[in-house]
Parts: structure tokens; sequence; C-alpha cells
């Protein structure tokens, strides 16, 4: 197959005439701040620091502590943080893109665990405030497409998910990592029936241990929001954004593929692997281009690239694969 | 109804129509159309069309059931415009933004795609109706190979729903309401037609 050579890390093929400016997504966020100041107004005086201080933060690049990294994508602006955190898919909060926004407010992210288990030579729980100190937090920007054919450039926090993998020292029979979601009917009263809760994904054991895998656990160097998967997620950007799985609370190592919800639910449109392929159609529309967010409808549509554009990180993984067969 | 009325009736129906469109070109120009700016237009041309053709079919169940509302049918040759105006822009909307005017494209996702063909069918069938609806037309055709034809509408938003089900995931149920709306008024046409017929065939009391 014709791997087309990616323009990374750069990300160079996206002309800077059609990228969001600064100004822009910095404005909207003082139009966040600004609504916040408000909200505490009404909310009282003990609360103002409470309210103020997410969005204060977010203007002013972070509560977490963070490093720059190497494996972060340069050259292209980033979606507004308004975008990234109205415009979601998070089924246990409602179907439409709005809805986890609205509805994610009630998820527990304190106190939160990652409880690892199966194949591996140390079992263990990991505490949420031991995840955010394993290692030094770095920023990455990383392309996000997802499979219905828009993306974004998201600045995520975390480290490689491979540092949390070497501490629970999988046995050689692992040959899988299933990730399970946060779930509970009664804080996810909107999840859609017919789906298997909780929300399962999975990966090959090199796909997990991939440097550009990324265990993240803030977005725009300050926490993240709860429709964006908090406390702790993964994001997989050579992969279509359902394989990223949301608010982690089990890691489980095993020796055979894991059921995975999208495949489970049409295995026809969602394939295991699903890492991003415009040669290889979904039933119902084409993936060789992608609607950026935020963009202007007449500037919106890009070429959507092989593996998202991270081919040289992670083309290698599939050798003699035939990719259009394991979708 | 007086002409007063029915002028300011109208101009209200226009209005109403025009409502959905409007918001878009004002979103267009204030760069104000939502994260996803070539969905929120698909999606709200897509579901006006189906909206105003699914009201245009209500005009004549209404009409039976109570013969007070005899004027509507003065608005239904309006709103079936308005439909095919909205479904005509969403059909552009997917030629311009999704297929680049690329009929290479467009020709592989109407074979391909099902929910598609669902769609292009719709649109295609809309077309002779919207030729027709002149009074000059009902005059040239005759009024029943007017309504013989223009029976065609029913074909049209079954595919209009079809599409709508099929372009969204398995689990989602948003086309539900208006599946449900046009469900109803199917089966209104036939069961007020048996009413009226058992109504008129009772024996008057003499």
């Amino acid at each position: 197959m014709l791997i087309r050579k990616p323009d990374l890390i750069s990300g160079s093929s996206i002309p800077s005439s059609e990228i969001t400016p600064k100004e822009k997504w910095l404005n909207r966020r003082s139009f966040l701040a600004g609504s916040a100041a408000a909200g505490a107004l009404a909310l009282g005086a003990n609360r103002i620091a409470e309210v103020i201080s997410p969005s204060k933060s977010a203007m002013a690049a972070g509560k977490l502590d963070t490093v720059k990294s190497s494996l972060t994508t340069t050259g292209e602006e980033p979606t507004t943080l308004h975008d990234i955190t109205n415009y979601n898919n998070f089924y246990e909060f409602g179907t439409d893109k709005t809805d986890p926004a609205k509805n994610a407010g009630g998820l527990p992210t304190r106190p939160w665990s990652i409880k690892v288990s199966g194949l591996v030579n140390k079992p263990q729980t990991f505490d949420i405030e031991q995840i955010l100190k394993l290692r030094p937090l770095e920023d990455r920007t990383y392309r996000f497409r997802c499979v219905e054919g828009w993306s974004m450039v998201i600045p995520w926090v975390g480290y490689s998910l491979s540092e949390l993998i070497k501490l629970c020292d999988p046995t050689p029979k692992a040959k899988y990592v299933q990730f399970l979601s946060y779930f509970s009917g009664k804080v996810e009263k909107w999840a859609p029936f017919g789906y298997n809760w909780p929300y399962s994904e999975g990966l090959r054991m090199d796909e997990a241990m991939n440097p550009l895998a990324l265990l993240t656990v803030g977005l725009y160097g300050d926490v993240l929001p709860n429709q964006d998967g908090a406390p702790v997620r993964v994001i997989l950007p050579w992969k279509y954004g359902f394989k990223s799985a949301k608010s982690i609370v089990q890691i489980k190592f095993v020796d055979k593929q894991p059921p995975t919800t999208w495949n489970d639910q049409a295995p026809n449109e969602y394939g295991f692997y699903s890492n991003v392929n415009p040669d290889k159609d979904h039933p119902r529309w084409s993936q060789k281009t992608e609607r950026r967010i935020g963009q202007p409808f007449y500037a919106q549509r890009h070429p959507t690239l092989m593996f998202n554009g991270y081919g040289d990180f992670v083309a290698s993984m599939y050798n003699g694969m035939d990719l259009k067969k394991n979708f | 109804m007086n002409k007063t009325t029915l002028i300011i009736l109208k101009t209200l129906v226009w209005i109403a129509c025009l409502y959905p469109v409007a918001v878009l070109v004002y979103g267009a120009v204030t760069n104000d159309l939502g994260p996803d700016p070539t969905k929120t237009i698909t999606f709200s041309t897509g579901l006006s069309a189906l909206r105003l053709l699914i009201i245009s079919l209500a005009i004549t169940p209404l009409r039976k059931l109570w013969s007070r509302l005899s004027w509507l049918i003065k608005f239904r040759r309006l709103l079936g415009l308005f439909a095919f105006f909205y479904a005509s822009l969403h059909l552009l909307t997917y030629m311009g933004l999704y297929s680049y005017w690329d009929p290479h494209v467009m020709v592989q996702d109407v074979l391909k795609r099902r929910f598609i063909t669902a769609g292009v069918a719709a649109w295609l069938l809309l077309v002779p109706l919207a030729l027709t609806s002149t009074t000059a037309s009902i005059r040239r055709l005759g009024g029943k190979r007017w309504q013989q034809l223009h029976k065609l509408v029913y074909l049209s938003v079954c595919l209009g729903l079809l599409h709508y089900w099929w372009q969204v995931k398995s689990g989602v149920t948003t086309p539900l309401g208006l599946t449900v709306v046009m469900a109803v008024l199917f089966i209104a046409r036939p069961v007020l037609d048996w009413w009226k017929a058992r109504k008129a065939a009772k024996p008057s009391p003499a």
C-alpha cells in the first residue's frame, strides 16, 4: 500500500491562512472568563475564587505544571477551548454534541483510581494523584480525527501510556490492553440503550507501548474538563477518536482481542484497529477529507492524512497487514 | 376569511418559512455557525425540508377533521414550495461542501451510499411537483391527474425520512419525532375517510 509521507510533525500541509487565529480563541476564552465572573457574582462571594480560577488558569497557561514535549505537533493553530469543550462525543452523557458539556457536571472525578489487572506481574491500583505525579506532565498538541469526518487540533497534557504500563510489568502472555470507562446509570442516565456499557476499548500491546499513545490528564495546560474524559483518558492520535477511551477506571492486560464498544455496535462500520485511513471509506461516507472544527464553512474541508499524519511513528507496526481488511 | 386576514397570515407564513435560512445567512456573515458550520448548514436545511413537507401533508387531514379549517388549503402550495427550496439548498450544500462539485465523487456517493441514494431520490421526486405547482398546471393536467401526480409527495417524504434514519448512528433516535408525526398523518387519511363515509351512510332521523 502506498503510504503518504506525512509532513510530520510540523503539519505543514495546512496553509497558515486556514488556521484559527490565536486572538480568536483567546477572545473566546476571555469571554468565558467574563461569564465565569458574572456567574460568581450570582453565586455569592464565598465561591468566587472557585468559579473564577478554572478560566483564569486556562488563560494563564495552566494549573498543571507542564514541560515541553518533542512529540508535539507544531504549525497548526489549536482548536479553541470553547469548541473542544462544547463539541463532544461522550454518549454516556447524551448523543448530541452539546450534551456532554451540559450533563457531565456530575462525573465524580475525585476520588478516582485506575485498577490494573490481568496478565501483569504487578497488578495494582493507581490513585489519580499518583498518576498526576508519576512522570513530568508534557504539553502535547495532536491532531484529533473523529470517524464522523471532523477534526480538531488539541493541546493535551499527559505522558506516554508506556510509562504506566512499564510499572505494571506485563507478562509475555499479555497481547492486548483493554480500557474500561467509568459507568454509572445514575450519573450517566443519558447513555442510550442497546450499547454494552461500560465503554470498552482496546489496543494491541505494541500500540499501547508506542510513545505517541498518551495517558492524558489535561487540556490547554489545565485539568481535563469532565466532558473531555476527566480525570484521565488515553489519546491515540493516529486512530479515530472513539479508540481514545475517556474517564478510565480499569486497565486489563489480556491474551485475546478484547471486545470494544463501537465494534460490538456495528462491526462493519468500526473496526478494532480504526487507524485513520483516507483510503478506507466508512460505509456511509468517505474518509478522504475532514472538516476542521471552528473554521468557516467555505474553508473547513481538508485532506485526511494516512495515520492522521503520524505514519513515521506508527506505520511500521502495521507492516504486512492489509489495512483495508483490518480497518 | 377576509382578504386582510389572509394577507397577514400569508406574511406570517413567509416569515416563518424564511426564518431557518435567515438564521443561516446571519450565522455565515457573522462567522457564528457553531463549531462545525458545514454540519450546521446541512442539518438545518435538511430538517427544514422534512418539517415543511410534513406540515404540508397535515393540511388535508386537518381540513377533513374540521371543515372550519378548510382555508388552510391556501397555504399548502407555499409550504410545499418552501420544502422544495430547503431540499434544494440541502442538496447544494452536499454538492458544494461535501463533494466539492466533483461529479465523480457525487456519482460514487449516489451508487455506494444508500442514505445519499434515498436523499437524492426524495429530491428528484419533488422536482415534478414543484414544476407543476402553478394553477395553470392544475388546469392543463386536469384535477384528477394532477392529484395523482402529487401523491408522489408521500413517497418523497418516506424516502426523506429513510435518508435521515440511514444517516444517523445506530442507537440514535433523533428522526423518531418526525417519523411518528408522519405515521399519524398517513393513518389519519383512511381513518378520516372511513369515519366520514360512516357518518354519511347513517340514515338521518326523519
